[in-house]
């Protein structure tokens, strides 16, 4: 499919798209003019897309640097009668959660939807929070799409339902979802093309301090309204068609309650295991459903809760149990019908429900022994810094200049942070120590070099720094912190897929765009030592991280130098191994661990089609036995 | 259960392979069934194993369960290993034979024949291809993924027509590389028909 179908698509088209693109059809059927965000997995591929839509669907777009100010830049875009949309992955609402909390408050005009992926089993996180928590905490309206179809059409309606209660309202997603590919079929696409100033229609704030300042005197009103929006909005969720009851059965012993991707794991055991349940499927959970449910608990038995990630509903349902007196069991993760965490799958499903249905049938496997030996002996192939990566040349030689001044292992602190860069963790770099969140490497570094006497050795990305690294280096400067702060600027937001940053000149609709230096930001932010370095020339780094270490301030290395997946450079020619040279030190293999060198049948290989000419091989091999390409 | 077919596909990242079950996706659209299909994006990618699920016909779920596959199609030797539980005794098992070496040095990687013998021993229907090099003598080392799109197409119980997931295949890559991806599609359909 040719992406600007997307836009031009004609009502009633079908098409097989991923549900991000799903997500951005929905975006345009609603008319949207505003969209911002910051990339994070597994939302991005809506930013990416929408990054190259923009213009021909009417719509502002920007990746912001951070979610707090695409929440800024969506809520400031409602609040002015325009369609908003913002969306990040779970843990990026986390970054936007004080400006979110107060959209709820201080609600909006044109409607504003907040899509948040959720990521059960971490494929690409730091944790499985539910974005679900959040609608309750922030007392605003949420949708959960289980499929693409859903996506499209409860974007869309998200919008509808935000302007007609001026409210935001969350749609979430979960990996599956969002990374699920169906067969979506098109609508009707709302004009946005009036008043088109650039290309976006403009709105009009009309000022009303009362309405939008939450000051003491204003938010305590702004509460009030909020509820009496949360409880009309109960009653649609009572009987919104989101809200049904997929029949699968006569019988009215066993439900099934269940939510987003966990509804179609419920949905396919169930009806290929000819179970005799019915599903309450929930796609407008908060405000929850409370008459609804009671009526479909009404005539049951026994019910299964079956949800990912926290057991939200299940609490709610037996709220409803207890208020309505109904005598009906409730099983779910509370009781351990189901896990408590991780994703779940048809079999995960299958395995709960049968703990009292009893249907499965044993079916064992039974391999030869030399099968499971095989699967117990292959090697793991883990995620990796690419060949030609800056990274890896800045982790091998800081190492290098640690061992160099006769420090241990145990006597530094990698602080790392979110990125590719995070991959250091693993051996033979073993960089990265501690880490909680976006930024969070500048603030640890603060912590650490003042709870402790080890020398703290920071890395945060260039999108990371925009993100949330400057406000603690602040911090570090003025509270007199002493560590080594690295920039590893990469020239892109490279682990989820290659977006524009400030440090770049071009903006998210791929127009030419200021570019910020992070060398001049350090400097502005009081550093005293600020150096600028090609991650590739070993010794140069060897030699700045050895002068930053035995300093006693906030010192800020940055390594610039492009991420190799971006597009259009040139390419270096491939190392060559010249065999008579090598002393089989296997350094280049063990100590540097780049993909395009491997050891097969006792000899070096390079390969040729990953080697990027980076040449740091080259200087780590002491015997000549790696040569520059020509 | 007619037109009921789930294809597991695995190999490295980098190989084509969320492009071929999006071709297959979109030919079964195409041909009016129901499909949906699961893929992984982000940090998984960087070099590591990746695999897409696709269900054909009446699925909600796009995760095919334990032993759930008529299909596995590996672009690589020891991901065939790795994909084995979704894999239960009438499974179709096509694989490439041409490895990818991880650069991980835990472990070493197994023989080719050993993997194929072993195999072998234990499932009915193993149908090693050498991919890769079919694909070098179509044109290109990169069309290693129609190799095996073709591949799947020679399995008896494909519910899609060969007609249908080239045009999908046309209606998803540029048009200089049709001839080749054509005649890449029928190797890897020859190989498996003979």
């Amino acid at each position: 499919m040719n992406l600007k179908e997307l836009v031009t698509g004609d009502s009633g088209e079908k098409q097989f798209l991923l549900g991000n693109e799903a997500a951005v059809r929905g975006v345009i059927e609603a008319g949207v003019s505003i969209a911002a965000t910051y990339p994070g997995t597994p939302s991005s591929e809506i930013g990416n897309i929408l990054s190259v839509l923009a213009k021909d669907a009417n719509i502002y777009f920007e990746f912001s640097t951070n979610e707090k100010v695409a929440m800024e830049v969506a809520a400031t875009g409602a609040v002015s009668g325009l369609r908003s949309f913002t969306f990040m992955k779970h843990v990026g609402l986390n970054a936007s959660a004080d400006s979110f909390m107060t959209t709820a408050y201080s609600g909006v005009n044109g409607g504003m939807v907040i899509l948040s992926a959720d990521d059960p089993s971490l494929f690409s996180s730091q944790n499985e929070q539910d974005t679900r928590n959040y609608a309750k905490l922030a007392n605003m309206p949420i949708l959960e799409p289980s499929n693409c179809q859903e996506v499209k059409d409860m974007v869309k309606y998200a919008f509808d339902l935000s302007e007609q209660f001026k409210i935001p309202v969350i749609v979430r997603t979960t990996t599956r979802v969002s990374h699920m590919r169906g067969i979506v079929e098109f609508g009707e696409v709302k004009d946005n093309s009036s008043n088109c100033d650039d290309h976006w229609k403009r709105g009009h704030f009309n000022k009303d301090p009362s309405k939008y300042v939450p000051v003491p005197a204003f938010a305590g009103e702004m509460h009030v309204r909020l509820w009496d929006k949360i409880h009309k909005i109960e009653e649609i969720t009572n009987k919104t068609e989101f809200n049904q009851v997929i029949s699968l059965s006569d019988e009215k012993k066993y439900g099934i309650i269940s939510s987003s991707s966990a509804y179609n794991y419920a949905h396919d055991v169930c009806k290929f295991n000819n179970l005799d349940i019915n599903i309450l499927k929930l796609g407008f959970s908060y405000p929850f459903p409370k008459d609804k449910v009671a009526e479909f608990l009404s005539d049951l038995d026994e019910v299964f809760i079956v949800e990912e990630v926290d057991p939200i509903i299940e609490r709610d349902t037996l709220a409803v149990v207890g208020a309505e007196k109904l005598d009906v069991t409730v099983h779910g993760k509370l009781d351990g019908t189901f896990p408590l965490y991780h994703e779940f799958n048809s079999d995960v499903v299958a395995d709960g429900l049968n703990k009292l249905l009893n249907f499965k049938q044993d079916s064992e496997v039974n391999y030869s022994s030399s099968l499971e030996k095989l699967q117990e002996d292959i090697p793991s192939r883990a995620p990796v810094l690419c060949a030609g990566c800056p990274h890896r040349a800045m982790y091998y030689g800081v190492n290098l200049a640690i061992e160099e001044l006769g420090l241990k292992p145990s006597d530094v602190v990698f602080a790392s942070d979110i990125g590719c860069y995070t991959l250091g963790i693993n051996p033979p770099y073993n960089a990265a120590d501690y880490l909680l969140s976006m930024g969070s490497s500048v603030g640890d570094g603060c912590g650490f070099s003042v709870a402790t006497d080890q020398k703290v050795v920071s890395f945060i990305g260039d999108s990371t720094f925009f993100h949330s690294g400057v406000s603690p280096l602040i911090n570090a400067v003025h509270n007199k912190h002493n560590f080594v702060l690295t920039v590893l600027d990469n020239r892109i937001t490279a682990m989820t897929g290659g977006q524009p940053n400030p440090g770049i000149p071009i903006d998210g609709m791929g127009d030419e765009a200021p570019e910020v230096s992070i060398r001049k930001l350090a400097l502005a932010c009081g550093c005293d030592y600020v150096r600028v370095i090609n991650p590739f020339n070993l010794e140069q780094v060897i030699k700045t991280y050895k002068e930053a270490l035995e300093r006693n301030d906030t010192a800020v290395i940055i390594s610039k130098a492009p991420c190799t997946l971006i597009k259009g450079l040139t390419k270096k020619p491939p190392v060559s191994f010249v065999e008579k040279n090598c002393n089989n030190c296997d350094k280049c293999v063990s100590e540097l661990a780049c993909p395009a060198i491997s050891k097969i049948n006792g000899k070096i290989t390079i390969d040729t089609a990953q080697c990027d000419g980076c040449n740091v091989c080259i200087q780590v091999c002491k015997y000549g036995a790696l040569e520059a390409g020509r | 259960m007619d037109n009921h077919y789930s294809i597991y596909i695995c190999g490295v990242g980098g190989q084509g392979i969320i492009k071929t079950s999006t071709i297959i996706g979109e030919a079964a659209m195409n041909q009016g069934l129901d499909v949906v299909m699961s893929e992984i994006h982000g940090m998984s990618q960087r070099g590591g194993s990746v695999s897409t699920e696709l269900k054909i016909g009446g699925y909600n779920s796009s995760i095919i369960p334990k032993q759930g596959a008529d299909m596995l199609l590996s672009f690589e030797p020891i991901e065939t290993i790795r994909g084995l539980d979704k894999v239960n005794s009438e499974t179709k098992i096509v694989y490439n034979t041409h490895p990818i070496v991880p650069s991980s040095t835990d472990k070493a990687y197994p023989s080719v024949d050993s993997i194929t013998k072993t195999l072998k021993e234990n499932f009915k229907h193993v149908l090693p291809i050498d991919g890769t090099q079919l694909a070098i003598e179509a044109g290109s080392v990169l069309s290693l993924n129609m190799v095996l799109l073709g591949a799947v197409t020679a399995d008896d119980k494909f519910p899609l027509t060969k007609e249908s997931v080239i045009d999908a295949m046309k209606n998803n890559l540029k048009p200089k590389f049709h001839e080749m991806n054509l005649k890449a599609i029928e190797s890897g359909y020859k190989s498996i028909k003979g």
